[in-house]
């Protein structure tokens, strides 16, 4: 035993834990708007990944509990249930999740080892093999008249049976973005566009809300010191200046800026997701670069790719990045004249 | 098709002009190989690798003629390393001999010295001082610890390899326990 | 007013100073038995000048220095030396090191000591004086004070540092708070010595006691108290200098390439006592606290047993389990209170598991780098430890790690508890013993390289020569010639032989060595005996 003697780490079940309660909020919205559906997602993707962490451990014979009740695994499955459809069928959850544990955490040497941020590998696998269950998200409940209950949204994801009378697209629409970039697609205005019932002031009718709230969490793990500013505000800079720059240059065919920030997977991508510090950039200039990367090349999948977001695909390029980031971006220690390149 | 040649082409004219130029740039001003395995022996001249010292062991490498793993004290790592120079693969040396043995220096005992020279002759780094017939003594900073004189001497316990013992100076700090994993 | 600069990082540690700082220094009686180590200071141990059975006086010197980076130690008290051995002492290692201890004869009588009028001598004498009385550091690092005084050029600015920056520890405050009038003696010292052109004291502003206390001795002397803000590792060296100058003492380098001289404010206060009374360095302020039932500050001789120091403190509480000497930071942990008040001990803390909770176990790294954000030097202990975890120790030096202070705040914010440091020391122990090997094997190659040649050149000699007889006994051989040769050869074997029964080099010794030699002649015969039964 040497120096120090006293310690104020609380451990990393305590940082996951926190983060996972500044998410409560906007779950709180979330079912508001949408349905308690998203609760069962939560429930099956915790549940599904706990189980498969704890056999994961044993088969790489890991103590099973301090890592199971560092509560990581759960807060990967919460991102993921968080950002694919709430309605979605179980077995949807299920793969996705599996896949995040087995291949994006635990193949990559488990907690800490993995390059890519787990619930984004989740999210983006399901994304190419499901594109049809992964694009189409239920109506807000204010917007629709095929009200769902609580049971009925259960039977369906669990056997996908809907309630007599009904059908999928009754419930389901895209999303405000999809929306947004087929009506684009069929020479509508963005203001045009804007002007159907999905849309709210500035963004999509029930998500501003939970942006606003996911917002709010992601202050709340920066005042907590989980998390520093540098990420978010580079990822939502890179982005607003990106949608800035092609909605002041023509704003019939690119919406404004402030709409990115609170549609899609934006403010749970920056605060949330691209701040897993695991796969993130690790030094402060890094952490920019980070961010910005993600920013922008959300926008250029969102704007110019096939896929309505581009979140999860951001995050996931630009963690490739993060070493050779890191690598760059050491900062200068003191005593030192200038950074020295460490990466030699 | 032919604006894919002539991309493909002066793609390829631009790299190998980055090559050319990144090979002229970071060249590496080559010591001679035997003078970079020479390099990575631990120098004890103790010639346990079979050659009478550490300079032509690395000769007999860098001519092919000795494999990387012989050198006892430089331990795997000195065989790794110069495996990867060479370029061969490297395979640890087998067997009891090849543990090497712990860090010594050589001590003469100067009631039993006979002042024979044996040593020093014995010596391959001219640690020892001594003349004919006056007691021989072991410079403990400069011995290598190769042993070498511990047979030439010709007289029973006169020369003892003396392990070289932990204090507050020499001491290392210890690897930190970080039991993770299971132990197994 | 002046503006402070900052550095990056530092943490707020719990300060737990109320506990201690609120009783005045009491003097520790000198002890019956004290035990004095020989390596009281950074550099070589000190070469003892006495043995056991010798009559020493209070400040008599006991070991001189060995070496250029070495300083003196000097007798607690009178009395006599009782044994002259390795013996435990507060060291990381648990290692024992030479040590003398002193069985006191309660009269404490001082040897002949006399002080120096610094303002007449040379520089180099108050030097002199200084490290004949054995003056290290003792804000934990005991550098030699004579060396660092040691300055050629210009200097700007010479610190004290009074920042006591480790939670636990209220010697310096108390010291400051009860002795500022000699504490700015021992400045004027240096002030002289060095001629800076400004003088400060940086203090921790949570010791507004000790701020006030120098502030008043030091009007009108030209020195600058200052304080400044409570931020833990302020008192570390180079950090108190970026704060109060704004300057960094260069990687590797030392305060004064950067025109600044920085010494500890109980250093200076023995300073003074030994340029001004003459008295070498055998006693020191000591806190003791934790889990004791008065915790306190006591003035206490060099050697004196932990034990006694606990006693005095009320004693340690029924559940200590442990000790630390220094503070909770950057002491070093003792398993029990069986050792003794060295030089760099300026603190002893009684730990128990509930003042002092066992770190929980690690888990991996989440590179969440709080202890990037917490490093007062920048460094990133994430990638180092990962580096080191590899013993891809050539990564870890490209990355810094030998400008660790081993200040311990990674270690102390790290959320998956990984003991960063004890990562940092043992790739810092490992590296300067590979440069040690290093170093070795260069000597050893150019030695053996050396041997090759000679022996070359001597046998090249031994050719011509051989030749050249050869040559000159083919011309002038005669019969006569060879008889006489035989004859000489003959003479030469009867000599050899007598010589062989009666050795030279035996003569003119002791009998004491004489009968000694006679036993390894017994020995090497019978052992000689020993091999010709096995052959
Ligand atoms: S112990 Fe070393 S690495 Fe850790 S915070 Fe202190 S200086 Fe930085
Ligand atoms: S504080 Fe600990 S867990 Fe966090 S980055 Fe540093 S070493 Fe890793």
């Amino acid at each position: 035993m040497s120096s120090p003697h006293i310690f104020e780490g609380h451990g990393v079940g305590q940082t996951m834990f926190r983060v996972m309660a500044a998410l409560v909020p906007g779950i709180i919205v979330y079912v508001i708007a949408f349905g308690p559906s998203i609760l069962v997602s939560l429930a099956i993707a915790s549940i599904t990944a706990v189980a498969v962490e704890a056999l994961m451990l044993k088969i790489r014979d890991y103590p099973v509990k301090p890592f199971v009740f560092d509560g990581s695994v759960l807060l990967t499955a919460w991102l993921l249930a968080l950002s694919i459809p709430p309605m979605s069928p179980w077995w949807l959850i299920v793969t996705g999740t599996v896949i995040a544990v087995v291949f994006a955490k635990h193949l990559y040497g488990g907690l800490g080892n993995n390059l890519f941020n787990p619930a984004m590998v989740g999210f983006a696998a399901l994304m190419i093999s499901f594109p049809a269950y992964m694009t189409h998200w239920p109506a807000p409940m204010a917007l629709t008249s095929a009200h769902l209950g609580f049971a009925d949204q259960l039977s369906y994801m669990l056997t996908g049976s809907l309630p007599a009378g009904m059908d999928v697209d009754a419930i389901n629409m895209a999303t405000p973005l999809d929306t947004l970039k087929t009506q684009l697609h069929l020479h509508h205005t963005v203001s045009e566009v804007l002007r159907m019932p999905i849309y709210d002031v500035i963004g999509g009718k029930g998500t501003v809300w939970i942006a606003v709230m996911y917002l709010l969490g992601g202050i709340y793990l920066w005042r907590a010191r989980i998390i520093t500013l540098h990420i978010p505000l580079a990822f939502l800079g890179g982005l607003f200046l990106m949608a800035a720059f092609f909605y002041l240059k023509d704003a019939d065919h690119y919406v404004a800026p402030w709409f990115h920030l609170v549609t899609g997977g934006t403010m749970l991508g920056a605060f949330f997701i691209a701040t897993d510090p695991v796969t993130a950039a690790s030094t402060p200039k890094g952490k920019i670069i980070f961010g910005l990367g993600i920013g922008a090349l959300t926008y250029v999948v969102r704007v110019l790719g096939g896929y309505p977001d581009g979140v999860a695909f951001s995050v996931l390029i630009m963690n490739a990045f993060v070493p050779l980031i890191d690598a760059y971006t050491q900062p200068r220690v003191f005593g030192h004249v200038k950074q020295e390149e460490a990466s030699r | 098709m032919l604006t894919a040649i002539i991309v493909m082409a002066a793609i390829a004219l631009v790299l190998g002009a980055v090559l050319g130029y990144a090979s002229i740039k970071f060249k590496v001003e080559g010591n001679p190989l035997v003078e970079q395995i020479d390099a990575l022996l631990p120098q004890t001249q103790c010639g346990q690798c079979g050659y009478p010292g550490c300079k032509p062991y690395a000769e007999a490498v860098a001519s092919g003629e000795a494999a990387p793993n012989l050198c006892i004290p430089g331990g795997p790592g000195a065989g790794q390393a110069i495996a990867d120079l060479v370029g061969v693969p490297y395979e640890p040396l087998g067997g009891e001999a090849a543990e090497p043995a712990p860090k010594a220096v050589a001590a003469i005992d100067e009631k039993t010295c006979i002042g024979c020279t044996a040593c020093i002759k014995a010596c391959p780094v001219d640690a020892i001082i001594g003349a004919t017939k006056q007691v021989h003594t072991v410079i403990s900073a400069v011995c290598t610890g190769c042993g070498l004189c511990e047979p030439a001497c010709p007289v029973e316990e006169c020369i003892i390899m003396d392990p070289v013992k932990t204090d507050i100076g020499n001491w290392k700090w210890e690897y930190p326990t970080y039991e993770v994993k299971k132990v197994a | 007013m002046r503006t402070l600069h900052t550095f990056h990082g530092g943490i707020h540690p719990p300060e737990h100073k109320s506990e201690s700082n609120g009783r005045p220094i009491a003097q520790a009686p000198v002890p019956r038995h004290l035990v004095v180590s020989l390596r009281q200071h950074m550099g070589a141990p000190a070469k003892p000048l006495v043995q056991p059975g010798d009559k020493v006086l209070k400040g008599q010197l006991i070991g001189e220095p060995a070496g250029f980076i070495s300083a003196a130690v000097h007798a607690p008290t009178s009395g006599t030396v009782t044994a002259v051995e390795p013996m435990t002492v507060p060291h990381s290692s648990g290692l024992p090191d030479l040590c003398v201890a002193i069985e006191a004869d309660g009269e404490d009588r001082w040897a002949e000591h006399s002080p120096i009028d610094y303002k007449s001598a040379s520089p180099q004498a108050v030097l002199d004086h200084i490290r004949d009385r054995g003056v290290v550091g003792l804000g934990g690092a005991v550098f030699p004070t004579h060396i660092k005084l040691q300055v050629n050029g210009k200097l700007e600015t010479l610190v004290i540092n009074a920042a006591e920056c480790e939670p636990w520890i209220t010697s310096d405050d108390l010291l400051m708070r009860e002795r500022a009038d000699e504490i700015v003696k021992g400045i004027e010292v240096l002030q002289h010595l060095l001629q800076p052109a400004e003088t400060l004291v940086g203090i921790e502003d949570n010791k507004p006691e000790a701020i006030a206390a120098m502030a008043r001795a030091a009007e009108g002397k030209g020195i600058d108290v200052v304080a400044v803000p409570t931020l833990y590792p302020t008192g570390g060296e180079k950090q108190l200098i970026k704060i109060l100058t704004g300057k960094e003492v260069p990687s590797g380098g030392r305060p004064y390439q950067i025109g600044v001289v920085c010494t500890n404010v109980a250093t200076v206060y023995s300073v003074h006592r030994a340029v001004n009374l003459g008295e070498p360095m055998i006693s020191r302020i000591v806190t003791v606290t934790g889990n004791v039932r008065q915790p306190g500050n006591f003035e206490a001789r060099i050697g004196t047993p932990v034990d006694e120091l606990l006693q005095l403190a009320g004693g340690a509480l029924p559940d200590t389990s442990r000790y630390i000497m220094g503070g909770p930071m950057m002491g070093t942990p003792l398993p029990n209170s069986g050792y003794h008040v060295q030089k760099a001990s300026n603190c002893f803390i009684a730990a128990s598991d509930s003042l002092f909770p066992p770190e929980p176990p690690a888990m991996p790294c989440t590179r969440c780098t709080h202890c990037a954000e917490a490093c007062p030097v920048n460094l990133r202990p994430y990638e180092l430890q990962w580096f080191i975890r590899g013993k891809n120790f050539d990564k870890a030096r490209a990355y810094n790690v030998f400008d660790c202070i081993e200040c311990g705040c990674c270690s102390y914010v790290c959320s998956s508890n990984i003991p960063l440091v004890q990562y940092f020391r043992y790739a810092k122990s490992e590296l300067m013993e590979r440069d040690r090997e290093k170093r070795a094997a260069e000597m050893a190659r150019q030695r053996s390289e050396m041997k090759q040649q000679r022996l070359e050149r001597e046998k090249a000699e031994k050719a011509a020569k051989h030749a050249a007889a050869a040559a000159a006994a083919a011309k002038s051989e005669t019969a006569e010639d060879k008889a006489a040769k035989q004859a000489a050869i003959a003479a030469a074997v009867e000599r050899a032989k007598a010589k062989k029964a009666e050795p030279q080099n035996t003569e003119n010794l002791s009998p004491a060595v004489q009968a000694e030699i006679a036993a390894v002649e017994e020995r090497r015969t019978k052992s000689g005996e020993a091999v010709n039964e096995e052959a």
